[in-house]
């Protein structure tokens, strides 16, 4: 066999790639699956997750209610049956990585600890005190290396999706460090990229989280759902936008305004910290707009207070976040506020898939964070994305597996095809070409500015429109982009061009779904349209890539047993 | 604060200009809360598009942004500018690895090393997921925890005269992350790993210099790991000779 022919081709080595490569290596040994990632595996953006990973793992607790939890938190725009499945493998996937190594923090009786989290009804969030992404991507990463029939390409970037015959048939892709393309050909191809934080300008995600897998979906046809839904983490330091757990809430910690009030009384009574992300975000902004929060050197915040839980928990429970604070901020949490705001975090939006991974392209799956399936909706419950990329991950990689069993192996004349396309378009095109007018920063830092300002935590149809338009415009300027660097090995110059290229394409489906859902729900705020509306919207929004805007189509919500209802916390 | 500079001095190699190594020198403004990390950032987006380093997290949990700052191996995101002694920032590519372009090392070596120490479970017989987790004490996850903290930055390697003088040692990380898995209460796979650290690649090449301990980040102290796995090691080899083959686990 051809060393770059394989049964499956995984794109990405965080938790959702690593796990459905898993899965498919187990499925069958006699399949041989390629794990591509632009970085070394354990460089992904999974290893910055801290609060905890959700399941139902003690009789207090059962599946209706994690389902119901996630269902409201969704603002009723989760498809139920997704979200039955999903809370009902939970546990398994949780007990599967304590199998498999990860360090769970634990009880006195040697069971796996849980703890309060935002939204979630009892305590149900499995923790590794606050490095629980970087715990279980390790894990899953080092379990990885007990697979023989998995073999990895480390800093491989994927410009393309081959297809051939109306299926996926493989990736073509620059090997960075030798600064050549090349085709992996293969039956099936899982994206598991991660998601899109840095189109915009104050997030939590890291520099590589640039929507690679949503670009690649859908270039190759497939549509974007419910993009519109970005969630903004109430938590961020100002600034670096660097994450605060959710967990120093979930351990006991406040919010407060500068009065040393404890605002969230004024919106979540019942919740007050743990109540759910996309609320709490708007909360501190209507502080910060009515003159209740501090002010600082990168603007508005609010303190999270953590004084009272003591150096004991703190160090325990949450050494992450003291290590964050002193570093960054040069503030010891356990006699100082942290000063936080909210910042973009996740999108509960992505590549159209089912809950076995599925999308509208035979061979092509999406899982983790690319994805949308949707269990998320509207707004997303903190510790339900990680076992999201468990338990998705698992199914994705089996179904996967199943489906290249029975496939024929492609001819390679599309793989030949898309590959001579490819590298006259990167290395003639891109690379080559004296142009020069703009650089990929310049351009970068613009649209991240347009995403903030605009397609923010607050829209409306306005500061929507123009920045559709402003899109449009960007897109066009990001043909005068021109790159310095002419070597081919390990040009990161070119890279970034690429991933600008994609994060164009996404922010455009992000604003123009925006755009056209005409209500707010869960994170979606519009203040020309404030109520959700629910005779017209209670739907998907697919976003599928044209000549100019995307053309925006809408699927049903599947609700099984939970009726919409009002969503008070 | 406004009108602070300060001179970055980079070295930098480039595959594709068939020479030797460089020293290239930009002069940008800072301020206080900036590390080297964000310097470089500068420089990439407003000076010089061509100068080439890893990074992601900016939060000193991926590992990516390892460097040689002013001689010491660190990660650029977690030394602020100010902190740097003398008025040049010095940047260079992390010792002891084969170097691909500017600050970007390659340490497939690393991984493959990794691989040989088996960085997972071992288990004589799998528990069905369905029996539920295997118990675990706080106390038993304390006996580990330090060398699970492992983030492979590389800066032990980096910081390692043994590993500078042979790339055949098997290293520090590596060493750890094997402790860290042979001390694991739920791990049965200690024979198989001290095997391969026994070899004269493995732990006993080590002098105990310990300064991949003092640049560790995350405070995992590979070195302090090494000399407790030199004793285990010491003990299997003892049961070898003094035992039946049979009762030696």
């Amino acid at each position: 066999m051809d060393r770059t022919t394989y049964d499956i081709v995984v794109v990405g080595g965080g938790a959702a790639g690593l796990r459905a490569a898993i899965a498919a290596a187990e499925a069958d040994p006699a399949l041989t699956i390629a794990l591509v990632s632009k970085v070394y595996p354990m460089r992904s953006h999974t290893v910055s997750a801290e609060g905890g990973t959700a399941a139902v793992l003690r009789p207090y607790d059962n599946f209706d209610l994690h389902g119901f939890d996630t269902v409201k938190g969704s603002d009723y725009l989760a498809d139920q049956d997704s979200v039955e499945f999903f809370v009902q493998k939970c546990p398994e996937e949780i007990i599967r990585l304590e199998h498999w190594g990860c360090p769970w923090s634990r009880d006195a009786d040697g069971k796996v600890s849980q703890r309060a989290f935002g939204g979630m009804s009892v305590k149900r969030t499995v923790f590794a005190a606050d490095k629980v992404g970087f715990h279980i991507l390790h894990a899953l990463f080092q379990t990885t290396m007990k697979f023989e029939n998995i073999h990895r390409f480390d800093e491989w970037y994927v410009s393309e999706i081959i297809r051939e015959g109306g299926a996926a048939a493989g990736v073509v892709a620059i090997d960075l460090r030798k600064g050549e393309m090349a085709r992996i050909t293969s039956k099936a191809v899982v994206l598991a990229t991660g998601g899109c934080g840095r189109i915009y300008e104050f997030t939590t995600n890291g520099f590589i989280k640039t929507g690679d897998g949503m670009g690649l979906a859908y270039r190759a046809g497939v549509p974007l759902k419910d993009m519109e839904f970005v969630q903004f983490h109430p938590t961020a330091l100002p600034g670096t936008g660097i994450l605060i757990t959710e967990a120093a809430r979930g351990e006991g910690g406040y919010l407060i305004n500068k009065d040393g009030e404890r605002f969230l009384k004024r919106y979540v009574p019942e919740k007050m910290e743990l109540g759910p992300r996309d609320i709490l975000s708007r909360s501190i902004m209507t502080e910060i707009r009515e003159g209740r929060a501090f002010d600082g050197p990168y603007g508005h915040y609010v303190g999270l207070d953590l004084r009272h839980l003591g150096e004991e928990t703190i160090e325990r429970k949450l050494p992450m976040v003291r290590e964050l604070a002193e570093k960054y901020v040069g503030i010891d949490p356990v006699k100082e506020l942290i000063p936080v705001r909210p910042g973009q975090h996740y999108i509960m939006g992505g590549v159209h898939t089912n809950a076995r991974g599925e999308t509208g392209l035979p061979g092509l799956y999406a899982v983790g964070e690319t994805a949308c399936v949707s269990i998320n909706g509207a707004n997303r419950l903190g510790s339900n994305s990680l076992s999201e990329c468990l338990v998705f991950g698992a199914s994705t990689g089996l179904a996967a597996a199943a489906y290249a069993r029975k496939k024929d192996w492609p001819s390679g004349a599309a793989a030949r095809e898309t590959f001579a396309r490819e590298e006259t378009r990167v290395f003639d095109g891109l690379l080559g070409q004296e142009r020069g007018d703009e650089t990929v920063a310049g351009v970068r830092r613009e649209m991240q500015q347009l995403m903030e300002r605009q397609v923010g935590i607050y829209r409306d149809e306005a500061g929507l429109s123009a920045a559709c338009a402003q899109l449009g415009k960007l897109r066009a300027r990001f043909s005068k982009v021109g790159v310095a660097d002419k070597d081919r090995v390990y040009n990161t110059e070119l890279t970034s061009v690429l991933e600008l290229d994609f994060m164009l394409d996404v922010a455009a489906a992000i604003a123009h779904s925006a755009l056209a859902r005409q209500e707010s729900r869960g994170a979606h705020s519009r203040t020309d349209f404030p109520k959700r509306d629910d005779e017209r919207f209670l739907k998907h929004t697919l976003a599928h890539r044209a000549d100019g805007a995307p053309r925006i189509e809408y699927a049903p919500v599947t609700i099984t047993k939970w009726q919409p209802a009002a969503r008070v916390y | 604060m406004a009108g602070k500079q300060v001179v970055f001095r980079v070295k930098r190699y480039r595959p594709e200009g068939g020479g030797e190594p460089t020293w290239q020198e930009y002069t940008i403004p800072y301020t206080d809360d900036m590390v080297v990390l964000d310097g470089l950032n500068y420089i990439k987006d407003q000076v010089d598009p061509t100068l080439t380093f890893r990074w992601s997290c900016r939060m000193g949990i991926c590992g990516s942004c390892g460097a040689r700052v002013n001689g010491a191996p660190v990660l650029t995101c977690g030394l602020f500018i100010k902190d740097v002694r003398g008025r040049t920032v010095v940047v260079e590519p992390m010792s002891n690895f084969p170097i691909i372009k500017d600050l970007v090392v390659e340490f497939d070596d690393f991984m493959d090393k990794l691989q040989s120490v088996k960085p997972f479970l071992v288990r004589e017989a799998e528990k069905p997921v369905a029996e539920g987790e295997y118990l675990q004490t706080p106390e038993e996850v304390d006996a580990y925890k330090q060398q699970s903290m492992c983030i492979n930055c590389m800066l032990c390697y980096s910081a390692c005269p043994v590993y500078g003088a042979s790339d055949h040692f098997i290293g520090p990380a590596a060493s750890a992350l094997a402790y860290r898995y042979i001390r694991d209460s739920r791990d049965e796979g200690a024979e198989d790993r001290l095997h391969v650290l026994s070899r004269k690649t493995g732990i006993w090449e080590c002098t105990f210099v310990g300064e991949c301990s003092v640049v560790c980040p995350k405070d995992v102290d590979p070195a302090g790991a090494i000399q407790n796995l030199k004793v285990l090691a010491s003990m299997r080899q003892m049961r070898r000779l003094l035992l039946p083959k049979s009762a030696r686990r």
